[in-house]
């Protein structure tokens, strides 16, 4: 065989090798890129699916963030006289609840993604990351229509953003990268032990009162609390959202504990999932 | 080398045994298992191997090439590890040792339909299947009408396929994947589903595969299929290859694998699987007209074919069933115990208890040759309690048949015999 016909071969028929998958394996993320075009119809399934059959529609994703302020406000915010770092209760609320619900949106369906498409699992082979990845990447559409609401309800209370909205990008992909890195732990964990689908409703319920949505982060006390409390990544996220969009306080020393916190559980999460990835198909 | 498509060595696959039952679903079944696997190493004597879990192997020391362009077969019986054979070559799991290399790019057709969702309209579903499968999304566009027109569905291409007939969500299913274009085509028993038309139809467009040039690997039962699609197999047993010949060797070969005794078959309790939970088939036998048990009957004596079994509950509306194959595949009749109305009004409901179910079959019906025997229990659609395709084989002598007087072979599977009349005219 000569070397040039051996090279269009290797590029057209790439040869496969199967063996025992043993110990930590690389992400080979060569091969997710080539997946893309599968993840982008994951994530467009899962948005197509998500509000079929229902007569609101996409409108879900405005009211579901709209009736859960209304009920901060009267709660929290009338009831209970919470204070809001000086901003309207409604728009203090609002301002924390989208980065929240595409936070937990994300990190629900990631987690029992992989149980939820084993039909694909155990039948054909692609990269295992594309399904928490293209659930992550679904929850995005939602925020874009909700974030579309918040700017109405900004511009309602003469509240206008600066350059500072600049920033929402990093911080919204600190957002998706915190639910990606647990969502990448639980689900794979969740093919094996089903509590772990009972749990998460759970774990989103106490990890939003541990985040600062319906209370200003003030209420938590400089110093050892502080930064205790910024090794929750949303709670950088959310202090990000209300300094970039409406002026509040910028985020602090918790800012840069919430990123390592993150690239650590991110990391390891990687490696874990690649590590179960080969048993996903015999055991899910 | 340039001219091996597939090649294995030694790929073993191992299973814990029990997996269905016996994983721990949940943190709690994990913690109570340990507990017990625990207690166990100090009281009982042999305690200490509960620390290695029981294993089965659904493949041991498998070898063999494939060369380009070839299509093979994969013939076994459940459980012989043709599925594990397959998941392993479309990497949808590993092996547990050996190695394996695969030139070429491989599309699986491990089940039709795979992916697809039912909320999702026609169009959008061979969008979405095509991508799971491998297609890019500009390979789609230019195949869309072809896929469209291959699935005969047309104008309900934009219904969500949940409003489909099943028939037409198979069609659609077969036809996105007959449009992927791999270097090697793995297929597993697609041909299992569909009406007779689409199963022609299926077996047209994997001819046309074949002809194309591209390597094939085709599991399946339907042994007609394999015998027209393939001209090598490989017969694969409690996970080991057995034989690999050119395929109508293989096929034989396959068919007559596994008979405890000529003539009869019986059914351990190994062999049953929970689908057949109150219905417990005992044996399968052919019977001469002197009630002996034989493997071979004469033709023109007529014989009768006995299958004992035992109800653990009542069954209403139960019904055993015979099928009668060519060792080509080829159904001869199918027959059920309870045809005759009245016998079906007098059992229509079966109480527990030891049943023999006998068929008699006429003198002077069976051509000579070798035949298989499928069985089947089933309450007509609502349950299948039993089923055996390949239960038993046994040989049909015509010695004394009609015609015989000419010593050639007659073609067809049926030898009857006719009544004529000759007519002479005087003239």
């Amino acid at each position: 065989m000569t070397a040039e016909t051996s090279q269009s071969q290797a590029k057209q028929s790439p040869t496969i090798y199967l063996r025992p998958s043993k110990g930590w394996l690389s992400i080979d993320f060569k091969e997710l890129w080539r997946y893309r075009e599968l993840i982008f119809f994951l994530t467009w399934r899962d948005i197509k699916v998500r509000y079929k059959q229902a007569v609101l529609g996409i409108a879900w994703a405005i009211l579901q963030p709209l009736l859960t302020t209304l009920i901060f406000t009267v709660i929290f915010g009338v009831l209970l006289g919470t204070p809001s770092q000086d901003l309207p209760y409604p728009l203090f609320s609002l301002t924390a609840l989208l980065p929240w619900q595409l936070f937990s949106t994300a990190l629900q369906r990631s987690s029992v993604s992989l149980v939820g498409n084993a039909n694909l699992i155990t039948k054909i082979y692609f990269p295992r990351l594309a399904i928490p990845l293209s659930s992550v990447f679904a929850a995005l559409v939602d925020f874009g229509v909700s974030f579309g609401v918040l700017l109405l309800v900004m511009a309602y209370y003469r509240y206008w953003p600066g350059w500072n909205i600049l920033w929402l990008l990093p911080i919204v992909l600190l957002a998706l990268l915190t639910a990606l890195a647990v969502g990448l732990w639980l689900s794979a964990l969740n093919v094996q032990y089903r509590d772990i689908q009972h749990m998460v409703p759970f774990l989103i319920q106490v990890w939003m009162y541990a985040s600062p949505i319906v209370y200003p982060i003030d209420t938590i006390p400089e110093g050892l609390w502080r930064s205790l409390y910024g090794l929750n990544p949303m709670v950088g996220v959310i202090q990000g959202f209300r300094w970039a969009l409406l002026g509040a306080d910028p985020p602090d020393i918790t800012m840069a504990i919430s990123v390592i916190v993150v690239l650590v559980l991110l990391i390891s999460g990687l490696y874990y999932f690649r590590r179960m990835e080969k048993t996903f198909a015999d055991i899910v | 080398m340039s001219d091996i498509a597939i090649r294995v060595e030694k790929i073993s696959k191992r299973y814990r045994i029990g997996l269905a039952q016996e994983r721990p679903d949940t943190l709690r079944d994990l913690l109570v298992s340990s507990v017990r696997r625990f207690k166990h190493m100090f009281s009982s004597p042999e305690g200490g191997r509960y620390d290695d879990p029981a294993h089965i192997w659904a493949l041991k020391d498998v070898s063999f090439e494939v060369e380009k362009g070839q299509v093979l077969g994969i013939v076994g019986r459940n459980g012989a590890g043709k599925s594990t054979l397959l998941k392993i070559l479309s990497r949808v799991t590993d092996p547990t040792e050996g190695f394996g290399e695969i030139h070429g790019r491989v599309g699986s057709l491990l089940e039709v339909g795979t992916g697809f969702h039912p909320e999702l309209s026609g169009r959008e579903n061979i969008y979405l299947n095509g991508a799971i499968l491998g297609m890019r999304r500009d390979e789609i566009d230019r195949k869309f009408d072809e896929i469209v027109a291959f699935s005969e569905v047309g104008k309900f291409i934009d219904t969500p396929v949940k409003r489909f007939s099943s028939g037409m969500y198979l069609r659609l299913a077969f036809a996105v994947a007959a449009h992927l274009e791999p270097e090697i085509l793995v297929v597993d028993e697609v041909l299992a589903v569909g009406d007779a038309e689409f199963q022609r139809k299926c077996l047209g467009k994997m001819n046309d595969v074949a002809q194309e040039g591209r390597t094939v690997l085709f599991v399946s039962h339907n042994m007609s299929a394999i015998l027209r699609l393939t001209q090598e197999t490989i017969v694969l047993d409690e996970g080991k290859i057995v034989l690999r010949a050119p395929t109508p060797q293989a096929v034989d070969h396959y068919l007559n694998m596994g008979l405890t005794k000529q003539g009869e078959r019986f059914w351990s309790e190994e062999e049953l699987n929970a689908s057949s939970d109150n219905f417990k088939p005992i044996a399968l036998r052919v019977k001469n007209p002197d009630g002996q048990i034989v493997d071979t009957v004469n033709s023109s004596e007529g014989f009768s074919i006995e299958f004992e079994y035992r109800l653990n509950e009542d069954i209403s509306g139960l019904r055993v069933g015979l099928y009668m194959m060519t060792t080509r595949g080829e159904y001869v009749f199918t027959t059920f115990d309870t045809d005759d109305p009245e016998v079906y009004h007098k059992f229509s409901n079966r109480p527990a208890g030891h049943y023999f179910s006998r068929c008699k079959i006429p003198p002077n019906l069976m051509n000579e040759g070798r035949f298989i025997l499928g069985l089947n229990a089933s309450v007509y659609r609502i349950r299948r309690h039993f089923q055996d395709d390949r239960a038993l084989t046994f040989t049909v002598d015509a010695t004394g048949a009609p015609g015989t007087h000419w010593p050639e072979q007659r073609l067809g599977p049926v030898r009857p015999q006719f009544e004529w009349v000759i007519e002479g005219l005087e003239n």
